[in-house]
Order: C-alpha cells, then sequence, then structure tokens
C-alpha cells in the first residue's frame, strides 16, 4: 500500500486568532499586509534548507496555523541576517516576527527535540542569568553536552587550533552585579505574570 | 574623544584579538576608551529568541551605567552588540510598553536610562569622529601590494544602516585603502556568514563560510578583512571543515583593526596576530604571495551537490 500525506493545509488545522495574537505584536502589526511576493524566501540565505520558506511561515502564520510554524524547522533556521526584513516591499519585520515565534515556541515547549539552536538559546539565556556574561567555550560545551556529546568529538582539530591560539578558556566570566541582575530579569517576569 | 568602550563577550573570548588590535591602534590616534564598569552581556541574537523583554533589558543596564558614569558615547566593536544596544534603543522609542518594562527592571536596582546615549560603531567613529586623514598620517608602514575583500556581515548594516550604506558599504573599503592596500570587489561584503549555525547546523553554517571564503580566493584577495567576532570565528577556526567538505581554500581573515596596527608599524604589540587558525603570515614591505592557481567554473563539491 501506498503511503500518502496531504501536502496542504485545511481550515481545521489553524487555531483561530494565533495569527491576530501575533500581528496584535508591537513590530508585528504589518505582516497583515503581506502580499506573498516571496522576496524574502528569494534573499533568505538559508531558505533551502527550509521545511517550510518565510513566505510560508508569514501566511501560515498569519492564517492560524500555530503548529505547523512553531513546529516548522524554519524559525530556528533563520541566523537573524535580517536581509529579508530590509527587502521586504511592505516593510514586514520578519525577522522580529520570527523572533516572536521562537519565542512562543521556546514558552510552549514545541521545538524539534534535540535540535540545537533552541537548546543553544535556552543555554544562552541561563547562562548570561547565572554570570551575567558568556563563556564562550563553556556555553559550546553544555551545548553538545544536551544535544550530541559525539559531535564534540568530531570536532578535535578546532578544539586544538583554539588551544594552540590561545583562545581556548574555560575560566567563567562572571559580573559584580549578578545578584541586581537577577533582580532586573525577575522585575519582568513579574510584570508579565501581573498582566496574565 | 572620550568613548565608554563596550567590549561584549566574545572580544574577552573567541574574539580576543579584535581587543588586541583595537586597544592599542585607538590608542595611538589619540582615542580615549573607557572600558565600562561591570558590563554585562548584551544579550545577543540568542536572548532575543527567548524573551523579548529581557533582552532589551540586559542592553538597558549597559546603556544606563554608561550614562551614570557620564557617558554620552559608546563605542561597540562586536557587531552583534552594536546592534543589540541600538536595537533595544529603538524598541523604547517606539514602543512605550517595552518603556514601562525597561523603567520598570532598571528601578529595582536604582539605574535609570534617558536615552541620550549613542552606540556606535568602530568604523564610524574612525570615519566620522577621526578622520580617515589623520588615519593617513599614521600610516609608517604602508600596506602596499596586499590585495583585501572586505567583508562587513550583517548586522552592520542590517536592520539599520546608520553611518554607511546598507547595500554596498564602503567605510572599512576606504579606511583599507588609506591604510596603502587595495580592495578587491566582493559583491558578498554583506551576506550572512551563517551565525552560530556552522555549530548547530554545520551542513548549512559550513557550506555558507565556504560560500564566502571561496569568493574572497576567486577574487584574488590575500585576506578578507571583517568587522566582527563571529563572522572571524566562523571564516578562521571553521577551515578544517571547510577543507574536508569542499577542498582547501586558505584565506586568512583578519580583522580591520589588526590590518591598521600593522600599518601604524604596531606589530610589537601583538595585535593578536597569533591568534588565528589560519595563520595571516604576511608583513608590510614584502611582497604577498600569489594566491594558488583558481579553478575556473563551479568548484567541486567533494561531499554533496544540491
Amino acid at each position: 500500500m501506498m503511503e500518502i500525506e496531504r501536502t496542504i493545509k485545511y481550515d481545521a488545522d489553524r487555531v483561530k486568532g494565533f495569527g491576530k495574537e501575533v500581528m496584535g505584536v508591537s513590530g508585528c502589526e504589518q505582516l497583515e499586509s503581506c502580499i506573498q511576493c516571496g522576496t524574502c524566501s528569494g534573499v533568505c540565505p538559508l531558505s533551502i534548507y527550509m521545511d517550510y520558506t518565510p513566505r510560508q511561515v508569514m501566511a501560515l502564520t498569519r492564517g492560524g496555523f500555530k503548529r505547523e510554524v512553531l513546529r516548522s524547522h524554519t524559525i530556528w533556521l533563520c541566523a537573524s541576517c535580517y536581509a529579508c526584513t530590509v527587502e521586504c516591499p511592505r516593510e514586514i519585520r520578519i525577522t522580529d516576527i520570527i523572533y516572536e515565534l521562537k519565542q512562543r515556541a521556546i514558552h510552549e515547549g514545541i521545538y524539534p527535540k534535540r535540535f540545537p539552536i533552541p537548546v543553544l538559546a535556552r543555554e544562552f539565556s541561563e547562562m548570561v542569568r547565572r554570570n551575567g556574561r558568556i563563556t564562550e567555550m563553556l556555553l559550546v560545551m553544555r551545548l553538545f553536552l544536551k544535544t550530541n556529546p559525539w559531535a564534540a568529538m568530531g570536532n578535535w582539530r578546532m578544539g586544538l587550533d583554539l588551544l594552540k591560539t590561545g583562545r581556548l578558556s574555560l575560566a567563567t566570566e562572571k559580573i559584580k552585579g549578578r545578584r541586581d541582575l537577577a533582580r532586573m530579569l525577575d522585575a519582568v517576569d513579574a510584570e508579565k505574570g501581573a498582566q496574565a | 574623544m572620550k568613548y565608554s568602550y563596550f567590549p561584549g563577550c566574545s572580544l574577552k573570548g573567541l574574539g580576543r584579538a579584535y581587543e588586541e588590535s583595537l586597544l592599542p591602534v585607538f590608542k595611538h590616534l589619540g582615542v580615549e576608551l573607557e572600558e565600562l564598569e561591570d558590563w554585562n552581556c548584551c544579550g545577543a541574537t540568542a536572548y532575543m529568541a527567548v524573551d523579548e523583554g529581557k533582552a532589551c533589558v540586559l542592553a538597558a543596564r549597559n546603556l544606563a551605567l554608561a550614562q551614570q558614569s557620564g557617558h554620552v558615547q559608546m563605542l561597540a566593536p562586536c557587531a552583534a552588540c552594536y546592534l543589540v544596544l541600538n536595537k533595544a534603543q529603538h524598541y523604547l522609542h517606539d514602543s512605550p510598553a517595552m518603556r514601562t518594562t525597561v523603567d520598570h527592571a532598571l528601578g529595582t536596582i536604582g539605574l535609570k536610562f534617558s536615552g541620550a546615549l549613542s552606540v556606535r560603531h568602530p568604523l564610524d567613529v574612525l570615519l566620522n569622529d577621526v578622520g580617515l586623514e589623520a588615519v593617513r598620517q599614521k600610516v609608517r608602514r604602508p600596506l602596499s601590494g596586499l590585495k583585501v575583500a572586505p567583508y562587513y556581515g550583517c548586522q552592520m548594516v542590517r536592520p539599520y544602516a546608520t553611518f554607511d550604506d546598507q547595500y554596498n558599504p564602503t567605510t572599512m573599503d576606504r579606511l583599507i585603502e588609506a591604510l596603502g592596500a587595495s580592495v578587491v570587489r566582493y559583491p558578498l561584503k554583506t551576506k550572512c556568514c551563517g551565525g552560530s549555525l556552522t555549530g548547530t547546523v554545520p551542513e548549512a553554517g559550513v557550506r555558507m563560510v565556504y560560500i564566502l571564503l571561496n569568493e574572497a580566493r576567486k577574487r584574488g584577495a590575500h585576506c578578507l578583512a571583517t568587522v566582527c567576532p563571529l563572522c572571524q570565528f566562523n571564516l578562521d577556526a571553521y577551515h578544517a571543515q571547510v577543507t574536508s567538505q569542499y577542498g582547501d581554500v586558505m584565506m586568512p581573515t583578519v580583522y580591520f583593526t589588526q590590518l591598521m596596527g600593522l600599518a601604524f608599524g604596531l606589530e610589537q604589540q601583538g595585535l593578536g596576530l597569533g591568534r588565528a587558525a589560519v595563520p595571516f603570515k604576511w608583513r608590510p614591505g614584502t611582497v604577498p604571495s600569489p594566491q594558488p592557481e583558481v579553478q575556473s567554473g563551479e568548484p567541486q563539491l567533494k561531499a554533496q551537490s544540491s
């Protein structure tokens, strides 16, 4: 028996209100006026690796296909180069909309499992919260540990290069105002909690 | 000329060669830099993906601290820091809700940010405050014969192009020419290097690096010059992966400040020249070694063709 899969989306797949919700976020309003010209997909250096092109993500988001966009690889493959944003003829801030979608995917815990990019974002933010600064090599090691420990072995030559050129420092960078920083970040959470 | 200096995490880590060349060069030009006391990570692109409000708060603490210490200008050499610190200011200006969030968070630790701080890139300061004439006067050892591919990357010109052209930036081109070197036409000067994808999705990231290196080689450049520690790291440290997948592309990548240091005759100060995986061995006064034979047409892909 031949396995077939529907390749277009039906109305029933929509989460009503999702598009409006995203377009209600400051900076994302312009999505409403997308003309689906595909300029974003054309200039995106990563669209060839994406499951949905940026143009499709814009259409799906506006149409309320929440599950599809939040689970897509596209939002994580975006490297924030802003090429789409500066080229969009409707001045849609596509990169910022993708940031908004990333935040929602992390918040709801629905991103492709063991996909290193969201793990990097989380590890990054936790390290900043803890120390106030990033110690790059420690961040990279945590990332490999949490996703693919064996991949780290494949990078031994780079490790050696970094060691030889004095760039492989593992001493944790910390700021003095760590408590202040945590208090500020907590204040943002408290404000959000009060609004919810 | 006095600026608050925001190094950012990379300039203390993988990108320390940038700081090691920037500081002596700026000192030599008489520009005073005061490192911001107890600065924190700007948040980079990663924090924006987690929480926009917190990302702005992180940036704002640095802006407020700089203002508190009496500065009106901040120098942010890392392209990511430069963008984030500017972007946070745009958000504060455009969104009253973000302003409230940030003001409140800063208030919990007794800080305030009025918004009158301009965050500048070193190229902006060099061309518009110091001036190319002053730079030219400091050149002791002109970089004659050196051909450089100027690579700006994304974040200096996108989404905000504040002091240079968004599509064809030329500030670094003009600076390199003032040092006595020549620039090759490099149409990929603002194409993305892949950012952190080199580590997270190497099949995409390493290929992007290869494209940039190979284009510089095809154009006959002796080296690439960058303005960003992540670009420099990608173009330099992934050389082994690029070689094993696509063939050898021996193309050193230096910071524009390292070229300045060489032209000013500051080599004895190190300039971070020993930090690269693909060493930049050329020195002023010598003839650059010719580039390896360039194959015509599309280069062969050892791994896969798409």
